[in-house]
């Protein structure tokens, strides 16, 4: 399939310009996150405090990675279920995120969060995390050490293969592909 | 009586959870393959193209295939005639499943206390362990690796007698779509009925850890596991849930005998990467 190229941070502009079901190829520097690290931003918040990462244009891939075997900058990094972060993702959402890459199904406020601030979901696949690694090229803890596979990680990408799963518009993937193809069954 | 030290217990158990984070079974690769054959959806033959390469990268470099390297479960079949010498039998696989997660860069998941503490073990124990004791002077153990994804997609129900066949396959259509791509589909389906509260879960986790290119020996039960295959393919979920015809690989259905007023029924979804391997000692 042909894909996109595009970088991270993002341009706001080009962002809008995706519709679900586009393939995509990423390159450029994202964080990670994942339920423990997500409720300690939303902490920090609520208290008026500064986050340890910048938002504005920036990505989101919820994984917590295996750790690195030698000879490797990050061990196999794969997505992880994104509903999970969904009663904290608007508010990430208004302070300028504006991309994520997970697996599976959001709720409707975060996908009118989406739309609300021109953010865009991506998917990759689930269970390929030793592939996915290969487009990791160097990984850097940048808070939340204690919580290990859970710390907010910097990575370095190079053309991270993704799809657009839910975009700037609310289209949505999940639903319009699986219509594509069920059939009635008795 | 026939002697076991628990020092070889736990080297074996250590070897099946390495071997099966790297390596997939070959039923689970010659499924994909074939489904890559029959899957008519662009996008999902992209997804099972990416997970077909990535058995092969995660087994030549002998890295874990999913980051989710799981809650280790163990099924153990325990000879009567065996006697564990050197060490207890539940920590000597308690030490397995660490020195795996330790040695072979496999992620700690597991945290002491699920509700308020939630700190990690970083050992990746406690293993849940199913033990049986079975005639004969051998030890058999599985070892699952069981990600969360798709454990989280998981559902038991007390249906009521009268619910029947009608009832079996509306629950375990409806869990499957619920769980849409969440689970990491193509998935295997484990269907536990009968039994009780209790022992319909461990059947149907027993289940998604049965060779995919078997079935139920009952013939009745073989014909529902076909049936609900099709019934969850023709939900049109697909492989990654972007929409497909692969959505399940296999539905694998154990059954025991249960109380006259009940018909419990519970299903446990598994990924793609379905992750188990046994040895008997």
């Amino acid at each position: 399939m042909d894909s996109l190229s595009l970088r991270m941070p993002f341009d706001p502009e080009q962002l809008k310009q995706l519709r679900a079901g586009d393939s995509v190829r990423l390159s450029g520097y994202l964080y990670t996150g994942r339920d423990a690290a997500h409720k300690r931003l939303i902490a920090l918040i609520e208290k008026g405090e500064p986050l340890p990462i910048p938002l504005e244009n920036e990505c989101i891939y919820y994984v917590g990675p295996a750790p690195a075997s030698p000879g490797h900058a990050v061990g196999p990094a794969g997505p992880t279920t994104s509903y999970r972060m969904d009663q904290y993702t608007p508010r990430l959402l208004a302070l300028g995120l504006k991309g994520m890459i997970g697996k599976g199904l959001r709720n409707q406020a975060v996908i009118d969060a989406m739309k609300q601030y021109h953010a865009v979901y991506f998917g990759a696949v689930g269970g390929a995390a030793a592939l996915i690694s290969r487009h990791i090229i160097s990984s850097q803890v940048v808070a939340y050490a204690d919580l290990g596979a859970e710390a907010i990680h910097r990575f370095e990408v190079e053309e991270f293969p993704a799809i657009v799963l839910i975009d700037s518009q609310g289209n949505n993937l999940y639903e319009t592909g699986p219509k594509l193809y069920k059939e009635t069954y008795l | 009586m026939r002697s076991i030290q628990a020092s070889l217990i736990t080297e074996t158990i250590a070897e099946l959870f390495m071997e099966a984070n790297y390596c997939i079974g070959e039923d689970v690769s010659l499924a994909i393959d074939a489904a890559l054959v029959e899957e008519p959806s662009p996008q999902g033959r992209d997804t099972l193209r990416q997970i077909a390469d990535n058995y092969q990268i995660a087994s030549s470099e002998r890295v874990a295939i999913c980051q989710d390297t799981g809650m280790s479960v163990v099924f153990a079949q325990l000879g009567q005639e065996i006697h564990v010498e050197n060490g207890d039998f539940e920590e000597a696989i308690q030490q397995g499943v660490r020195e795996a997660y330790l040695q072979g860069y496999l992620r700690k998941s597991i945290i002491s206390d699920p509700l308020f503490d939630r700190v990690n073990t970083k050992d990746n124990t406690p293993a849940v362990i199913h033990t049986r004791i079975v005639p004969g002077n051998r030890l058999q153990l599985t070892a699952v690796a069981k990600g969360f994804g798709s454990e989280n997609m998981s559902a038991l129900k007390m249906l009521v007698p009268a619910d029947g066949v009608a009832g079996v396959k509306e629950f375990v259509r409806e869990t499957v779509e619920k769980a849409g791509p969440n689970p990491c589909p193509p998935i295997i389906v484990g269907v536990g009925i009968g039994g009780n509260f209790e022992q319909a879960a461990i059947m149907a986790k027993r289940a998604t850890a049965l060779p995919l290119d078997t079935h139920n020996a009952d013939v009745r039960y073989a014909q529902l596991e076909e049936e609900l295959l099709a019934s969850i393919n023709a939900l049109g979920i697909g492989p990654g849930g972007t929409g497909g015809r692969t959505t399940a690989l296999k539905v694998h259905v154990l059954f025991a005998p249960t109380h006259i007023a009940g018909l419990p029924i519970a299903v446990n979804i598994c990924c793609h990467a379905a992750r188990h391997l046994s040895a008997t000692l």
